[in-house]
């Protein structure tokens, strides 16, 4: 159950992985089509009409409670049922469905809603790899000649990918404020300290704090891009993915170090849009997180036919920018003898090592809780523990501040579950349930575990592991697409049809993942889902194809839904 | 890819192709001069069981692989169709067979490392005996097979130490560890310098910092800059076709004269691409010609006489030089790295055929063990796979020696240029009734028709040809042997 967390933690100690800056970049999308729907709900329901009558009685008790100014001991009334601190996605996740709950919900931001996904990670790279996805088609030659079609060279504006960036950013946040203006969720700015149990205060810089109280609090701080030492980044020539999403200037040649989901896409987008790049992986090979072999077609696709050459096992240590008249200067280090070993001289690096929680000025130490690294340690109910190994009572942490998973989505599911708790229904969130995506051309996506961890876990309980293969060669759409580079993998239970993991590398494999996700979230098995029925042609088939080709020795579940249908009378066929 | 006049047809890759052809699952590999010997062709006999395994070529497009693995360790005991080695290639990886029993004696090419394609990557022994006899052939193969190195100082090599059996090929991942004073390409340049063999350290770096661009690669492998698939970098506005704009940009190569008004761009299809690149890579070889004369009258009555029985021209003419080849086989040798003859132990005729819009080698395997009858059936299905587009790559590419047949518009003679890792390119004229004196000083009338071989001088040297012309003249004047 903790595997995928596992994972996420132990690479966090060897790159402070590459992992989680991704997570961050994932699922938005989905997420928002979702948000925006209940917004639209609930702007019609008197529900919200009453949350919005109660805020002109808030600014009253502010003042009381803060110059109530007992700390120590918990307040008997609240100013709110549900603080949440952090107003990304994860904390949006949680005040929209804590209003759903009738929870009187404040959420406290020192920034701009939206957190990093929206402003800084997996919204604006969208913009970005939408564009890079168009112009490396249309420079296909081969590509475009197959399809029939005749384009003269293709051109960009880097001025104008990057306004369709940042117009998308602002965009997605203007649809997030108004979806929780609309619902009656409270937004104080200012940055938020928890200053005792079930307190906390909030306030811009140079002014003064104001002290709220809530029945229970939610931290959802996030990240920030971790930089490892020795590397001076200036914002110019040396980046991290908040500078390189900006798109000020297209290099020549680009180092990337960390080969994870930000690097990847980061490749995708600098390639297509002319750079020559370089990759700095400090494991001995690239793309560590995935299953090896989605890793290995992914190498031989994304990698190896492009501009794109790679350091692996090096570290390094230190990166100077381009000044006085001479390239961005980068030192690399033998991870393992960590001897000095080569030295680059490029045009820009980008510094993709993964993302550092931003736990700090959080006020912990009022509370007794230690950080690990960072970040806020928490239980599988995601309740926040203290130096002592105790539950914080009323205290919870979700997304990437505690690291379990670092990924938009996982935040967002984290903050719906402990919303569930604090409202009465027990809720664990099955983290191996939470698909990933990379959104590079083709896409890869996953969910569960992979086939190594799936191996060991096998090992360890005793059970057998099979794997079923299918190749988007084999499916018409994407043939139709002239995509047929493509697998899917899926990791299975012979003995009782449990899915264990599924890969997909492919054209939309990011869609395409969820048909395994929402298997696995409500524990579906493969004897009974693949008789599910699929449109055709679509890319879904693939996934369709992968679940027919296992061969699980439990029988289908009597009670399929295939009893209730009704007998086809017409073949569908587009 | 399609490859008329392929170039890398080795000779482990022709050999691999064809064992592929047998029901075996993967291409085998290791060859070995050894396979020369049952043929009563002229060969090196000395380290008699000790083979060599070759980098094979696991698809068209296939220049180097990578050693993902070897299955079996030094010393172990290997039988015939066992997988040795997993091999990646630019497409999958691949188990790779042996083809013999035997020992293997040692790894010259180590897991993770990389060797092209015809490299000796690793040595088998026939007995035990032999290991020591083979690792010493191992240390010095591990020298040789590194090709893009620079060339060793001569005076120190000549009696200072061997290389060791482990040292690895110059072909290292792409973390070139460089001297103080280093060159830098950048990643793209590194691929080109590797695709087209190009020594960084040799070229002169014209970008940014003096590093080297992939502009500066493709001028050294005398490439024109190819100006597609570069993706444009800052292109801001679409500008109409105005050619004077260009010379505003005085960074941009612009060697290309501006195109004349009213003309029209074609880009070349994947085949004529192909064609290009491979004629381009034929004048890095010093060819000459030799012509002969031959006398046709005989070939043509027994085409007419065989005509009906589905015998084609085509098929008597590559009979005829397969035959001579035989007898010659260092024009049937192609020559790979300067330093060595490669002699191929099947004679592959390639057939120069245009089809639409291109031009494909067919090639005829083992054509002089087949018989006539058969080389003309099988002649006719690789020219309908042709110009079905449905050629299998070795079908096209595993030729040692081509053929090129322009008689039938009648040419009288031609030149024709040498494919890459071919020695040999034999040019046929039409044959014409001409008036010839006889040594007592009658005339007659005789069909000659006029062949030039087009040949590589480093293998094969002016008499090797006239020999094997001469040879080839006497099958073609008296053809009865064509039809046993």
């Amino acid at each position: 159950m903790h595997s995928t967390s596992a994972l996420s933690f132990s690479q966090a100690t060897s790159l402070p992985t590459t992992n989680y800056a991704f997570h961050s970049h994932s699922a938005v999308n989905l997420r928002f089509c979702g948000l925006r729907r209940q917004a639209f709900g609930f702007s019609f329901s008197t529900h919200s009409t009453s949350t919005r009558l109660r805020l002109s009685t808030r600014a009253h008790s502010y003042k009381i409670s803060a110059s109530d100014g007992n700390n120590g001991t918990p307040p008997k009334s609240f100013d709110y049922d549900l603080i949440i601190i952090g107003a990304g996605v994860g904390g949006h996740g949680a005040a929209l469905h804590a209003v759903d709950k009738g929870l009187k919900t404040a959420i406290i931001e020192g920034d701009v809603v939206g957190g990093t996904c929206v402003n800084r990670g997996c919204v604006p790279s969208k913009a970005l790899l939408a564009v890079s996805g168009r112009m490396r088609e249309l420079q296909s030659e081969h590509h475009m000649k197959a399809l029939g079609l005749q384009v003269s060279a293709a051109g960009y504006d880097r001025q104008a990918v990057a306004d369709h960036a940042n117009n998308l950013a602002s965009k997605i946040r203007n649809n997030l404020t108004n979806s929780m203006k609309a619902l009656g969720v409270d937004i104080l700015t200012g940055f938020g300290t928890i200053v005792g149990p079930q307190k906390v205060k909030y306030g811009k810089v140079g002014s003064t704090d104001t002290l709220v109280t809530a029945k229970d609090i939610i931290i959802a701080t996030g990240s920030v891009p971790f930089v490892p030492k020795g590397i001076e980044v200036d914002g110019k020539t040396v980046i991290t993915s908040d500078h390189a999403l900006k798109l000020e200037f297209v290099p020549d040649w680009v180092a990337i170090v960390g080969s994870g989901y930000i690097g990847l896409e980061f490749s995708d987008v600098y390639t297509a849009l002319g750079s020559e790049v370089t990759f700095i992986e400090a494991l001995d090979q690239l793309m560590p997180g995935f299953d090896p072999e989605i890793g290995k077609l992914a190498q031989r696709v994304l990698i190896n036919p492009r501009k794109i050459d790679y350091h692996t096992g090096v570290f390094a240590t230190k990166i100077t920018p381009a000044r006085d008249g001479k390239p961005v200067i980068i030192e690399l280090t033998d991870a393992k003898t960590k001897e000095q070993k080569d030295t680059l001289e490029v045009d820009a690096a980008l510094i993709a090592t993964g993302r550092a929680p931003f736990t700090n000025g959080l006020g912990l130490e009022n509370i007794n809780v230690l950080t690990q690294r960072g970040f806020v340690p928490v239980d599988e109910r995601m309740r926040v523990i203290d130096a002592n190994g105790n539950q914080v009572p009323h205290l919870y942490c979700i997304g990437d501040a505690n690291g379990k998973m670092m990924l938009a989505h996982a935040a967002s599911a984290q903050g719906i579950s402990v919303v569930e708790q604090v409202t009465g229904r027990d809720h664990v969130l099955n983290h191996l349930s939470i698909p990933a995506a990379c959104f590079t051309h083709p896409e890869i996506s996953m969910v569960g575990l992979t086939e190594p961890q799936a191996r060991e876990k096998a090992e360890k309980e005793g059970f057998e592991v099979s794997v079923a293969k299918t190749s988007f060669k084999a499916n018409t759409k994407a043939l139709a697409e002239n995509e047929g580079e493509g697998l899917a993998k899926l990791i299975y239970r012979p003995d009782n049809g449990e899915i264990l993991g599924v890969h997909i590398f492919g054209l939309h494999a990011a869609d395409l993942i969820h048909e395994a996700s929402n298997a696995i979230a409500l524990g579906t098995r493969i004897q009974d889902i693949k008789f599910a029925v699929h449109a055709h042609p679509t890319l879904s088939e693939v996934i369709d194809e992968l679940f027919k080709s296992a061969k699980v020795k439990a029988p289908a579940s009597t009670s399929t839904s295939t009893s209730t249908s009704s007998p086809v009378t017409e073949p569908v066929s587009a | 890819m399609a490859s008329p006049f392929l170039s890398n047809s080795t000779i482990s890759f022709s050999s691999s192709l064809k064992s592929s052809t047998l029901p075996r699952l993967f291409p085998s590999v290791s060859f070995s001069s050894i396979r020369f010997k049952p043929t009563p062709r002229r060969i090196l006999t000395v380290r008699s069981k000790i083979r060599e395994i070759f980098m094979p070529a696991l698809s068209s497009t296939m220049t180097e692989g990578k050693i993902v693995s070897w299955v079996k360790s030094e010393g172990d005991v290997l039988s015939k169709g066992e997988s040795v080695v997993v091999v990646e290639s630019d497409k999958a990886d691949m188990d790779v067979e042996t083809f013999y029993d035997g020992i293997l004696a040692a790894i010259v090419v180590g897991e993770g490392e990389t060797a092209p394609v015809g490299a000796a990557i690793g040595i088998l022994a026939e007995t035990e005996d032999e290991i020591a006899e083979a690792k010493a052939k191992a240390a010095s193969n591990s020298g040789a097979s590194a090709p893009s190195a620079p060339p060793p100082p001569p005076a120190p090599a000549a009696g200072s130490t061997p290389a060791p059996p482990n040292s690895t090929p110059a072909y290292a991942a792409p973390i070139a560890s460089e001297g103080l004073r280093k060159t830098v390409a950048t990643p793209y340049a590194k691929k080109l310098a590797k695709q087209h063999k190009v020594d960084t350290e040799s070229v002169v770096g014209t970008g940014p910092y003096g590093r080297i661009t992939p502009e500066d690669i493709e001028a050294a492998a005398g490439i024109l800059p190819s100006k597609t698939n570069v993706g444009p970098v800052v292109v801001v506005e679409v500008k109409p076709a105005a050619p004077t704009k260009a010379t505003s940009d005085s960074s941009a190569p612009s060697s290309i004269p501006p195109p004349v008004p009213g003309s029209t761009v074609v880009p070349f299809t994947t085949m004529q691409t192909a064609v290009s690149k491979n004629m381009v890579e034929s004048i890095s070889v010093p060819t000459f010609r030799v012509g002969y004369p031959v006398t046709t009258d005989a070939l043509d009555a027994l085409y007419e006489k065989v005509k009906p029985k589905g015998v084609t021209m085509t098929a008597l003419l590559a009979k005829a030089a397969a035959m001579a080849l035989v007898q010659h086989p260092v024009v049937n040798a192609s020559c790979k790295d300067g330093k060595s003859f490669s002699y191929n132990s099947n004679i592959n005729i390639a057939i120069a055929v245009a089809i639409n819009g291109g031009l494909i080698t067919p090639v005829l395997q083992d054509a002089d063990k087949l018989d006539l009858y058969l080389l003309s059936q099988k002649w006719k299905e690789l020219v309908e796979k042709a110009r079905a587009k449905q050629l299998q790559p070795q079908e096209y590419n595993s030729g040692t020696f081509t053929l090129s047949n322009l008689g039938m518009f009648g040419v009288d003679k031609f030149d024709a240029i040498l494919p890459p890792g071919q020695g040999a390119i034999m040019a046929v004229g039409a044959s014409k009734p001409t008036v010839v004196a006889d040594a007592d000083g009658f005339f007659s009338l005789k069909n000659k028709m006029l062949v030039n071989v087009t040949a590589d001088h480093r293998i094969i040297y002016g008499a090797d040809l006239a020999a094997f012309l001469q040879t080839f003249s006497k099958i073609v004047e008296n053809p009865g042997s064509l039809t046993l």
